[in-house]
């Protein structure tokens, strides 16, 4: 078995195949990037409504709860599949990239925002009572008072999320977006071992995902004693 | 955008897709009391073992929480048969699953033994309780709370996870789904079924294992 | 016309009744303090009035204007006039002394920066803080916290300061210092409405006392009056329990 693979290594680790492999981890980050960007924006929104008294906007809390209940409840996957249908319904041209994107940013909304509640609760509430009685308004107070205390909490459990969505992107192969695990079987199918191809995909995901948890450890240390 | 959505030919399989829900749980189930007890070996190696086994015990643990589950399994089924081991799908899924539960519930169960420790010897100070007693009244409960929530959110996530065994040919809920969506082209509604079922399933999960732990461990967990 | 004047005013907690049938007026120059035990209703009257509890029935005039507790611009114009000090200090952490002191009359009322700051300097070294304007609030002692959150009130310009227990929560050699900030306040004659359990406080810097009890004013009258000659047996009854101490 090993002298197949010292035969097949100089076959495999061209040039063009790792420019190959380099761009799918190319894409596999764009889609976790956007991911994490567009669920920190709706993640903070969704939070902040969620943190809202007001009876008039009770059904938007409704609303956006069930949302998030949902996403955080169905597999990927199958929210891979009832997105690029959906699309497809609307629109037959939109590519595959877009709707991987559309996807992990439905699933990074969901679960960012709950780490993003989980931070803004942490903050007293007597806080928010004074920025009140100065006549803050709700965002004021949101983006003066509660978030600066907030990221605190928000930050290291937000590192883990990230590097599980490097994860789930994996799961945009099956709709045949070139991303690292779908770069990964076509070298496969131009008969190279799968030893190798799938040895070459997991570092590629290690070597992206490592240093964040890392990052992510070193930050909950560093913010738990500040 | 002419597309009626049409319900019917999907509520007809709905035992089939029962089914399939059914073997998602046995694939969660067989995945987390296999990973519990590689993690309990992990946690322990871990907390008493020698730097040569600690060493190993955190290669394995940041290996396998930084890598998806999809390609380790890839790599499974793909790989292993180049040196004579030929795994079924669910075999092959399984495994992977075990694997990597395993290396999360090593992390999650040393927090816990750490934590019953300081309790430990916090209540040996203060009461002068007895080490059965403070075994039945403070370590026992301890663990649950420190441990109930995060080993049900986990479960809950393995039940998502084990999604992924449908790229295998596994015929689970999602399996089922792609099965009955290529045969009826009806992917939409299957699938918005599916996403009802798995939220159903989590939701009971969740609920069965919050009630369990309020009459047991008297934790209150949330369900949502 | 009172400055402040409070007619038959009630609010509660879900189903438990706070307050009830409170009549109140304040002259302005006033310092008027609400004693009783606690749990009375001292501090949720002060709630009510800076519009942190909606009130269930009642009124409550600024000035004879009417304040319409469920509308939002109703509701700016009172927290303009009416600033609070609270318990807790509720100083922002994550800002420092000046920060804290200065951001809403500059972001909220809008006014000059410069001209704002300069007043805060100039607060800030009267309660003696001078020299922590860069410092935050957990750098500081209780009691330099809570000078900051009198500084931060008294920035505001506000026409009535309303002071919660602001010693409640600090350690008894603390006290003073507060106080001694707080007796300067009044001698300039600044309105107040004070919530205190310091008696001695109470009695020397009041112009009027008000005993509450059960959500409901029992008494109101001069220091000398409720002190030594109290009408009411619930106000006697606590007033030498206190004063027993």
């Amino acid at each position: 078995m090993f002298d197949r693979l010292i035969e097949e290594a100089p076959r495999f680790f061209t040039y063009y195949n790792m420019i190959f492999v380099l761009q799918a981890m190319g894409t596999t980050l764009l889609l976790t990037a956007a991911g994490c960007i567009t669920g920190f924006i709706f993640g903070f929104i969704i939070a902040a409504i969620r943190a809202t008294r007001d009876p008039l906007l009770k059904p938007l809390r409704f609303l956006v709860i069930v949302y998030v209940e949902i996403f955080r409840r169905i597999p990927f996957l199958v929210t891979l599949f009832i997105v690029m249908f959906a699309v497809q319904i609307v629109s037959r041209n939109v590519s595959l990239f877009a709707i991987a994107v559309l996807s992990i940013c439905m699933l990074s909304t969901a679960f960012l925002s709950e780490v993003i509640r989980a931070g803004m609760e942490s903050v007293p509430r007597l806080q928010i009572e004074a920025a009140e009685t100065l006549n803050f308004g709700f965002w004021r107070t949101q983006f003066r008072v509660v978030l600066p205390q907030a990221w605190k909490v928000i930050i290291p459990p937000a590192f883990a999320f990230m590097v599980m969505f490097i994860k789930d992107t994996s799961l945009a192969s099956q709709m045949g977006v070139i991303e690292l695990t779908f770069t990964g079987k076509s070298l496969m199918n131009r008969g190279f071992s799968p030893f190798l191809v799938y040895g070459v995909v997991l570092a590629g995901y290690f070597v992206m995902s490592y240093p964040l948890s890392r990052l992510g450890a070193y930050l909950e240390k560093r913010l738990a004693s500040a | 955008m002419n597309y009626t959505l049409q319900y019917s030919v999907v509520l007809q399989q709905l035992p089939y897709l029962l089914g399939g829900a059914l073997v998602t749980l046995q694939v969660a189930f067989l995945s987390f009391w296999l990973g519990a007890v590689i993690g309990l070996f992990g946690a322990v190696g871990k907390l008493k073992g020698n730097r040569l086994i600690r060493g190993l015990i955190n290669a394995y643990v940041v290996f396998f929480t930084n890598t998806p589950a999809l390609v380790q399994i890839f790599f499974l089924f793909y790989a292993l048969p180049d040196v004579g081991i030929l795994l079924d799908p669910m075999t092959a899924v399984v495994i992977g699953m075990t694997v990597n539960t395993g290396a999360y519930l090593t992390e999650i169960l040393r927090g816990g033994i750490l934590s019953v420790r300081r309790a430990e010897i916090e209540t040996a100070e203060v009461l002068g309780m007895s080490h059965l007693q403070s075994l039945r009244y403070v370590i026992l409960p301890h663990i649950a709370k420190t441990l109930f929530a995060p080993l049900s959110n986990f479960f809950v996530w393995l039940v998502l996870g084990s999604s992924m065994a449908a790229v295998f040919g596994v015929e689970e809920l999602t399996g089922r789904a792609i099965n009955i969506s290529t045969a009826n082209l009806r992917t939409i509604e299957t699938f918005s079924v599916v996403a009802l079922i798995y939220i159903a399933l989590t939701v009971i999960a969740s609920a069965a294992l919050a009630l369990v732990g309020r009459w047991c461990f008297r934790v209150t967990a949330r369900i949502f | 016309m009172p400055l402040l004047e409070v007619k038959n005013l009630a609010a509660s907690y879900g189903a438990l009744t706070v307050l009830q049938n409170v009549n109140l007026s304040i002259e302005k120059g006033e310092v008027v303090s609400l004693i009783g035990s606690s749990g009375s209703g001292k501090s949720t009257l002060l709630r009510v009035l800076m519009g942190l509890l909606k009130p269930n029935a009642g009124e409550v005039r600024i000035d004879g204007e009417k304040v319409d507790y469920g509308s939002r611009s109703s509701l700016k114009s009172i927290r303009d006039r009416m600033a609070i000090v609270f318990q807790q200090y509720n100083l922002f952490q994550n800002m420092d002394v000046l920060k804290n002191v200065t951001i809403a009359p500059v972001e909220i009322k809008k006014r000059p920066r410069a001209d704002v700051e300069r007043e805060a300097k100039a607060i800030l070294d009267r309660v003696g803080l001078s020299a922590k304007l860069k410092s935050y609030p957990d750098q500081l002692s209780g009691g330099q916290q809570q000078r900051v959150a009198i500084a931060r009130a008294l920035t505001l310009r506000p026409e009535i300061l309303l002071l919660d227990e602001v010693t409640a929560a600090l350690d008894p050699e603390l006290v003073n210092e507060v106080l001694d900030t707080v007796r300067e306040l009044a001698a300039e004659g600044i309105t107040m409405l004070i919530v205190s359990h310091e008696m001695g406080f109470v009695r020397e810097v009041s112009t009027r006392v008000v005993m509450m009890d059960k959500g409901q004013i029992v008494e109101s009258g001069t220091p000398k009056e409720i002190f030594e000659n109290p009408r009411e047996p619930r106000t006697s009854a606590f007033v030498s329990k206190i004063l027993r101490h």
